[in-house]
């Protein structure tokens, strides 16, 4: 009966056999089910059924979100993996395989989410296979995060691999740990960078304090703050509701982790300030700090980038973890809300306030579905692969 | 912002770096591209318009595009702003100025150099030998990234299409000019407020109109480097800025604003796998020469205690040599000692037993 | 040799050659760092 109600207050949800009625999982079947029935009506009746987009706003949520923030906030994997693997920051080896693994989910849920608002779902591959408009900024953006998608595919094996144990085949998939690395580091550089510099041929539409030539360098650095913000956020919430799969390294090195990332962040977040600040100096765009956009734009400056940065700086050298935590929650919101400045609420800013882009509720709803898919999968694979833990018969084989 | 620290910061952005220069951000070098020669556009006097709606509906007939809700002479359209949709590929806007109401005419601009077909990722758009921007929407994926980059806002898209969703804009009647036709809007405008001829020749004209009356037009041809120059161009007797069109959208155009970002890309992919494998090989020789290391220390560590050690136990066997040397003599002695006082006790017996005898006796 | 008449086709023509030069690149540098460290030990 204890047990019975410890699944119901949520603690321990996930324990398997036991009852699936949890808060948790009837809150995540309803968007499931919301969720499906828009997807239904997507594909049968249309774009313009289910969002507000409209011409001035070819682009909504979906991809201010889905797909910008979306791409940033998976950026914990390569940023992990290059820290461990080519950093030799062995000390954080324990974060890799659940950074990878959000990592995939992440890109895996932005191709999804590009099949809703793309208008031809079925045309995604056309790119490569048909004709190759090599000038967009886009077609880089869609061959380097298929790329990559596959990329992360293979780093995520071993952990499949060792639970059906297929052991030749996971030895094999160890054994591209450094190329894969390489190559997913040189390609996050160029898709997080590239998604910025698809607004570089807008600079009439999106408002000169974040129109920049830097808009690449921006979009990769920051993606640097959202990749080491999501490995400390993410564990937070695995500890709390994964501990029991979590073996003793795991453990004994999440601290250990949170204050190297919380460093890391806290540095990278400094140097983003910088030049942050810099692009204004260079474009001479000081003038525009007076207005309603100026002042948004030093919320997002002084706010979700100064704020965290010294946030973190606090938590690391008082060897505050909650501090910490709560500080990666900031920056996470604040690379989130850069992505929509860009995308949708700073770009048609010549526009009449009238005409401006509001997402329809089954726009959100869609976007909501799709996180909850992530997280749905991102449970069914810890709860039963070795993410958390190191699986008995590979130990120490690293 | 001139144009040339543009690309620069563009293309130090996508390089991601500060390195590697002397390298030239302009894709094209210092080569200039003029565009096809003898292509085609139209000239629209903004000052000859009079806001009869003629243009539209010949370019709804012509392009067989839906029936509007209101028919095309109610002129009661104009009293609010419109812009382009996927029914209409072209709109007249009215703007009630001081003198008298203006009048012009949104469509596609058909660029030099083409903001769509720098953006699209299908090379669905292309800038025909011709003069007009062409749409194939046999590829099209419908990803709209040409309706975010067309800095004059005309491509449309139908929303509303669940499975043949296009994207709608102007072809300045491509196919008709192939047959030597005029497109649908200049053939029908009563006022010759449009003018279809070669770019060239209709810059020629438009700077004749602007020399005859400089009191009346505005001396800027609108559409001559706009965004590196339209096909479509543009007189008016008002300022352009009045009557809803851009004067800020500046003179370069779309590939160069790109260029810079673009070719960072084969830079990353060349330098990042030396950068990154370097300090990964730093990175394991380090840790190698640490390994060695301690394993040297440990191995000296082990040396000396084994020395020491040794010493200490051929201290400890000459001690127990000498030791056991010690004990052996005080045994022995102590053994001839016991011998010598068994003999003696012997002896005193014997002599007892002797005496003992005597006295018998 | 064909000849631009507008920076976007010359951009499609020569970024076409590039992204083939990448592939070769990422592949050969696979390649040439086996054949660098080839004969190392370990």
């Amino acid at each position: 009966m204890s047990e019975e109600s410890a699944v119901v207050t949520g603690k321990k949800p996930f324990v398997p056999g036991k009852s699936l009625l949890t808060p948790f999982n009837i809150i995540a079947g309803i968007i499931v089910i919301v969720g499906l029935f828009i997807t239904v009506l997507r594909f049968t009746k249309g774009l313009g059924t289910v969002t507000n987009l409209d011409d001035n706003y070819p682009w909504g949520i979906w991809i201010g979100f889905d797909l910008l923030a979306g791409v940033a906030l998976a950026a914990g994997g390569y940023v992990t993996s290059a820290a461990v693997y080519i950093f030799g920051m062995k000390r954080f080896h324990s974060a890799v395989r659940p950074a990878i693994l959000t990592g995939f989910l992440g890109y895996a849920l932005v191709v999804f989410a590009l099949h809703y608002d793309v208008g031809r779902a079925w045309r995604l591959p056309y790119p490569f296979i048909m004709q190759q408009g090599t000038t967009s900024l886009l077609f880089e953006v869609a061959a380097c995060v298929a790329l990559y998608l596959t990329v992360l595919f293979i780093e995520c094996t071993p952990a499949p691999l060792e639970w059906l144990g297929f052991k030749k085949a996971r030895n094999i998939a160890v054994k591209l740990t450094m190329l894969l690395t390489i190559f997913g580091v040189v390609l996050s550089t160029l898709h997080q960078s590239s998604l910025g510099a698809l607004f570089l041929l807008a600079p009439s539409k999106l408002h000169p304090l974040w129109y920049s030539g830097y808009l690449p360098v921006f979009f990769f650095v920051s993606s640097i703050i959202a990749g080491l913000s999501m490995v400390i956020f993410e564990s937070t919430l695995s500890h709390h509701y994964f501990a029991d799969k979590m073996d003793e390294t795991h453990m004994n090195e999440k601290e250990g982790v949170a204050l190297g990332f919380g460093k890391a962040a806290s540095l990278v977040l400094a140097g983003y300030f910088s030049i942050k600040v810099i692009g204004i100096a260079v474009d001479n765009n000081w003038h525009y700090l007076a207005t309603g956009y100026g002042a948004w734009f030093l919320v997002e400056l002084i706010g979700f980038i100064a704020l965290p940065c010294l946030l973190y700086a606090v938590g690391v050298r008082e060897k505050n973890l909650t501090l910490i935590k709560w500080t990666s929650g900031l920056a996470v919101l604040g690379i989130i809300i850069n992505r929509l400045n860009v995308c949708l609420i700073a770009f048609n800013w010549h526009l009449p306030s009238e005409d401006k882009y509001f997402p329809h509720w089954m726009e959100i709803g869609i976007s909501v579905f799709i996180v909850t898919v992530g997280i749905l999968v991102f449970r069914f694979v810890v709860t039963r692969m070795p993410i958390l833990y190191e699986h008995p018969d590979y130990k120490d084989s690293h | 912002m001139s144009i040339s620290r543009r690309k620069f910061l563009g293309w130090l952005g996508a390089a991601g770096m500060g390195t590697a220069l002397g390298s030239t951000a302009n894709a094209a070098s210092n080569k200039h591209f003029s565009g096809y020669p003898d292509s085609v556009g139209v000239l629209h006097d903004i000052s000859r318009c009079v806001g009869c709606r003629s243009c539209e509906a010949a370019c709804n007939k012509v392009n067989e595009l839906p029936p509007p809700d209101q028919p095309f002479t109610d002129l009661s359209v104009l009293d609010t702003k419109r812009r382009t949709t996927p029914e209409a590929h072209t709109v007249v806007n009215k703007h009630e100025l001081a003198k008298t109401p203006v009048f012009n005419k949104i469509q596609c601009n058909h660029c030099l150099e083409p903001a769509c077909a720098s953006a699209c990722f299908v090379s669905a758009f292309k800038k025909t030998a011709e003069g007009p921007v062409s749409y194939d929407a046999s590829v099209c994926v419908g990803c709209r990234y040409c309706m975010v980059a067309c800095p004059f806002e005309v491509p449309t898209y139908e929303y509303n299409k669940a499975f043949t969703p296009r994207v709608m804009k102007c072809t300045m009647c491509y196919p008709r000019i192939m047959e030597g036709k005029l497109p649908g809007c200049v053939e029908v405008c009563p006022k010759e407020a449009l003018t279809f001829g070669k770019r060239d020749d209709l810059l020629k004209v438009a700077r004749k109109r602007i020399e005859k009356h400089p009191d009346r037009y505005i001396d800027h041809i609108y559409g001559e480097k706009e965004m590196g120059g339209t096909s479509w161009l543009y007189l008016s007797d008002v300022p352009f800025a009045d009557i809803g069109m851009r004067e800020d959208l500046g003179v370069t155009s779309a590939p160069q604003l790109t260029a810079g970002a673009l070719s960072g890309v084969p830079l990353v992919v060349g330098l990042w796998p030396v950068l990154l494998t370097g300090i990964y090989a730093m990175t394991k020789r380090k840790e190698k020469i640490s390994q060695e290391e301690t394993a040297e220390a440990v191995s000296l560590a082990i040396a000396e205690t084994e020395e020491k050690g040794a010493e200490k136990l051929s201290a400890a066997l000459k001690k127990a040599e000498k030791d056991k040397d010690m004990a052996i003599q005080k045994e022995v002695k102590k053994a001839l000692e016991e011998v010598k006082k068994t003999f003696e006790e012997a002896r005193t017996q014997e002599e007892t037993q002797e005496e003992q005898k005597e006295e018998k006796a | 040799m064909h000849e631009f008449y507008v920076l976007q086709e010359f951009m499609l023509h020569t970024k076409g050659i590039v992204y083939i030069l990448m592939v070769a690149i990422l592949l050969g540098m696979v390649g040439f760092w086996h054949f660098l460290t080839g004969r190392e030990e370990d």
